[in-house]
């Protein structure tokens, strides 16, 4: 009972404490709700520092409390929770920031949409914490909860109607996720995630029911994860208030699906075995399909963040597509990504955010010559773009690099072929978007001024988005420095492949 | 000598005596309901403490002991529905200081409801639900039962009105005949074996036909009482127009006391004389009940039909105890989940009627249609209902969740995975009920119009009663340790894990 054991759970107390006192606040206390908020923010990032500090030397951090007999909730510090829990506390200070400044005018209560917020991180830093599947499962459900009243927080009945088809889509993918993981725990007994997969020890038995599991559990994360063609859900949902819409597709809800597909792969069934039982070919062709189509499907939107959902569909499915092939190289490509993405993603909806709450600009076709008004902003909009095209020296170039190179490695060439597509594709997507805002003549005037001086916009909405940018080019700048994304998915691949 | 102090006494007549005083002293209600759920800890408290310590208790009042005097026991499963109890009358009795305040008249106009009548009848309901969980004997159980039967009747016509007293006159028809089906078989019994105290007809009990006869009269008289579709007719009505405390009371608590006595009668008298085909029709009843009650609920016009039509689903769930519990090795975990299922259960429709009530008491109306924005006005009661919804669809970390769990492991380790299914599309039609109305709620209107204030013990107890049910969900190992003091049944609570 020491630091040690307590830091994991401090880790997600440090989001759900201010959470809760945030719901019992009155709507005008403006300011002791944002200290809230920035001294949860602050806390996570300061213990989350502490801890990667801690596992660099050796320290073992886990949290296990009994939840029944036979059946604990465990929180614990694997480098691959670590990775995503260092994303998760970073981006969400960020995203703090920019919705306090998002939010200032908003008629709805304020008090609701930071404890929800709050909430969400909560859960989406426990399930990256998670140390077996039925915590994973928790937290995973905790989050679709959280995340329903931050996507109807405008009320409309637009948005009522997205959160309709978020939580149909995400409950009954919920739901099948519980009765595989209820399956497996029924066969197996506990279900902690172990370094090279923990079905390893029962290679030779049940293997028609370890297939179908594998198909459930892939199938209720999958829809999270938006792979086709369960996906449906996800561009519909970016009706919500721009910081959710960024963290959403950053680093909750679409992550945590592609989080748990490799935490299954990887961490229960142990990707040798899962080669072994025949699965992952389906996984990789589903993901590789993903990939076409959400690019396919953003192509011809004319809605800033509809494209960018469309987007994101796409991306997402690397992460998968690295987890679904056999090999270290195309492991770390997968798991570098779902930090790079993360990074790349926010940026573009942190942007798309800034031109509709600065400007008013909602679709594409008004985007002409917006370069000039806001450079900043676009400039950073342009670095997050490029790094998805795979621009090098950017993130997203590391990425594809390395499930390229994986994919080879393995035998597997059409994977170059699915790459080549996506980034023509993407290409196809988002250069239009950048030659109408830097090259094309402004249609009119814009609409005035608000924040005075020589800031495009309220600074507070623009820092963040700056900071990830940099963020997204430092990751693949430095790629090859000592704690870079890229060198914590090597630790993690070589830790997984025994290497 | 601490060991020797007759608790069980005590938790019986402490309601009885401030129910009668409650009659007499008219307008000293609320502080005679204060006094009985204050008082009611120590001895609950003192019980408890002497079930863990020297497991089950008997006592035979006055010394006069089986087969003839009145005979006391409490065991593990006593506990547990006393706590439940507590919990739920401690929140109610609070939740109704403030619905029955004297300067909170009732919204309808037409009639008065008489707070001195309600504090009577629903402490004498207290002291035959406390009796009823502690008596061992089958004809005081039967005098507890009617005594329960009749001061529940007596409190839905408490609201008036020509709906509610057709409610009350229905329910007591059913009430009377489920009771009297079940004299029958005590009387067959009596005849029989020449006792009534449990103990002894456990012993005595062989599959002879007036031991069939009897089990089949009784059981049928229990689940009426405990409606059982297609025998629930009665309860919507009965539910939805009773005062708001009093609906809470009737779901949370006065359908699990029949339900109660099932248990007892089928794992402890019965063992002999029921089937598993008896069984397999209890539990395909349940499987029609969670169908039709949530369809109802998804279809029904008021939130308090709605929530009780979801008390229709959701008793179709313990029912599945009973094919659940043939399964060989899987029968505790069964019991265990049935048993969590109803606690859980309690808190959360407590929880959910008494925030449905106060939206009614609030707005003077309950029509789903025209509660948008409700959220605005009521931010508490609906957090308090959102969270009671999270138990009732069976989500972590909630009771419910932790309940359904268990039933699940029953059904897959048991090599019964259609219940399993069953379980599972069940909670997704809670989801979409509970989910129905929050599109309602959520929904952002400029003007919400709010007839009058409502008294903040009533938001609050909704609120704990709706956090205790999701506290249930973290601290599930306490109360499975209480219910296995004298269960039935053997095994592990969770089964799984190496063959």
């Amino acid at each position: 009972m020491s630091l040690d054991f307590w830091l994991p759970l401090m880790i997600v107390l440090s989001s759900l404490v201010p959470g809760i006192l945030i719901f019992c606040l009155p709507e005008d206390r403006i300011g002791l709700r944002t200290a809230a908020n920035l001294v949860g923010a602050t806390a996570k990032l300061l213990l989350t520092a502490v801890m990667i500090w801690g596992v660099f030397h050796g320290h073992v951090y886990e949290t296990r409390l009994p939840l029944l007999p036979g059946m604990d909730l465990v929180l614990s510090a694997d480098a691959l929770s670590v990775l995503f829990a260092t994303l998760s506390a970073i981006l969400w200070f960020l995203t703090t920031l920019y919705a306090i400044a998002y939010l200032e005018a908003s008629p709805q209560s304020r008090s609701r949409f930071f404890g929800f917020f709050s909430l969400c991180v909560s859960s989406t830093v426990g399930f990256a914490l998670a140390g077996n599947l039925i915590t994973f499962v928790m937290f995973y459900e905790m989050l679709t909860l959280s995340t329903y009243p931050l996507v109807v927080h405008r009320g409309s009945p637009e948005s009522m109607r997205a959160g309709k088809i978020y939580l149909a889509y995400t409950l009954s993918g919920g739901a099948v996720l519980l009765i595989a993981v209820a399956w497996l725990k029924a066969l197996v007994g506990p279900l902690d995630f172990t370094e090279g997969g923990m079905l390893v020890a029962f290679a030779g038995l049940y293997r028609h029911e370890f297939i179908v599991i594998f198909a459930l559990l892939i199938a209720g994360l999958g829809v999270k994860a938006a792979l086709v063609p369960l996906h449906g859900w996800l561009p519909v949902a970016m009706v919500a208030p721009a910081p959710v819409s960024a963290l959403l597709h950053a680093v909750a809800v679409v992550k945590a699906g592609a989080f748990g597909i490799v935490r299954v792969v990887y961490d229960i069934y142990g990707i040798e075995f899962a080669a072994k039982l025949g699965v992952l070919g389906p996984l990789a062709a589903v993901a590789s399909f993903t990939i076409v189509y959400g690019s396919l499907r953003a192509l011809n939107q004319d809605g800033l963040k509809k494209r960018l959902a469309y987007s994101t569909v796409s991306q997402v499915s690397y992460i998968a597509l690295g987890a679904a092939v056999l090999g270290p190289v195309a492991t770390i490509g997968g798991l570098v990504h779902l930090v790079h993405q993360g990074l790349m993603k926010i940026t573009l909806f942190f942007c798309a955010g800034n031109l509709a709450e600065t400007l008013g600009i909602h679709y594409i076709s008004e985007m002409d010559g917006v370069g000039r008004r806001m450079p900043s902003t676009m400039a950073a909009f342009t670095l997050g773009a490029l790094g998805m095209i795979g621009v090098p020296p950017l993130a997203g170039f590391i990425s594809k690099w390395y499930l390229g190179a994986g994919g080879l490695a393995a035998g597997q060439d059409w994977i170059i072929l699915v790459l080549a597509a996506s980034s023509l594709l993407n290409a196809g997507y988002f250069l239009p978007i950048i030659y109408r805002a830097w090259f094309k003549e402004p249609r009119g005037p814009w609409p005035e001024d608000n924040y005075g001086g020589w800031l495009e916009t309220h600074w507070m909405l623009l820092l963040p988005a700056l900071i990830t940018a940099l963020l997204a080019l430092a990751a693949g700048l430095l790629a090859d420095s000592p704690f870079s994304p890229l060198q914590w998915a090597r630790l993690i691949a070589a830790r997984e492949y025994g290497l | 000598m601490v060991a020797l102090i007759p608790w069980s006494v005590w938790i019986i007549f402490l309601p009885l005596l401030t129910g009668i005083f409650a009659f007499l002293f008219r307008g000293r209600g609320a502080q005679l309901g204060i006094v009985t759920a204050v008082g009611l800890l120590p001895p609950l408290i003192g019980l408890t403490w002497q079930v863990l310590s020297c497991g089950p208790q008997h006592y035979s009042v006055g010394g006069w002991g089986a087969p003839l005097g009145i005979d006391l026991y409490a065991d593990g499963l006593s506990i547990i529905m006393l706590v439940m109890t507590a919990l739920v009358g401690i929140g109610t009795t609070f939740y109704a200081t403030g619905y029955y305040s004297p300067t909170g008249e009732t919204k309808e106009k037409n009639h008065q409801q008489d707070p001195a009548l309600f504090w009577s009848l629903w402490l004498l309901l207290w002291a035959a639900l406390n009796c009823l969980f502690l008596s061992a004997d089958v004809f005081n159980l039967y005098v507890a039962l009617e005594f329960l039967g009749l001061s529940a009747v007596a409190l839905v016509a408490l609201a008036g009105g020509p709906s509610a007293v057709a409610a009350a006159m229905r329910y007591l028809l059913v009430s009377l005949l489920g009771s009297l089906s079940y004299l029958l078989g005590v009387a067959l019994l009596y005849f029989a074996h020449g006792t009534l105290s449990l103990g002894l007809l456990a012993e005595s009990v062989t599959s002879s036909p007036a031991s069939f006869a009897a089990t089949t009269l009784m059981t049928a008289g229990l689940v009426m009482k405990t409606a059982l579709f297609p025998l629930h007719f009665w309860l919507p009505p009965a539910h939805a127009n009773a005062p708001a405390p009093v609906s809470a009371v009737l779901s949370a608590l006065v359908v699990k006391a029949s339900f109660y006595l099932l248990l007892r009668l089928w794992f402890q008298v019965f063992t002999n004389t029921v089937t598993p085909s008896v069984a397999l029709l209890l539990g395909i009843l349940g499987v029609a009940a969670i169908f039709w009650g949530s369809v109802q609920a998804l279809m029904a016009q008021r939130l308090k039909l709605l929530v009780a039509y979801s008390t229709v689903a959701q008793l179709g769930y313990i029912f599945l105890v009973f094919p659940l519990a043939q399964g060989k090795g899987t029968g505790f975990s069964a019991w265990c989940g049935g048993l969590y299922f109803i606690l859980s259960h309690a808190c959360a429709k407590a929880a959910a009627f008494l925030a449905a009530g106060t939206v009614l008491y609030g707005f003077g109306h309950d029509r789903i249609d025209e509660l948008a924005g409700i959220t605005q006005r009521l931010p508490v009661t609906m957090f308090a209902f959102g969270v009671a919804g999270v138990s009732l669809i069976g989500l972590p970390p909630s009771g419910g969740f932790i309940g359904k769990w268990l039933l699940l492991n029953a059904a897959l380790a048991g090599g019964q995975w259609w219940w399993a299914i069953v379980i599972i599309i069940g909670g997704l039609l809670a989801a979409a009920y509970v989910f129905r109305f929050f599109s309602r709620a959520f929904s952002y209107v400029e003007q919400v119009p709010i007839c009058r204030d409502v008294p903040w013990s009533m938001e609050l107890t909704a609120l704990a009663l709706g956090l205790s049910a999701m506290a249930l969900g973290i601290i599930a190992t306490q109360p499975l340790a209480v219910m296995q003091i004298g269960a039935p049944l053997a095994g592990p609570v969770l089964t799984g894990g190496l063959p």
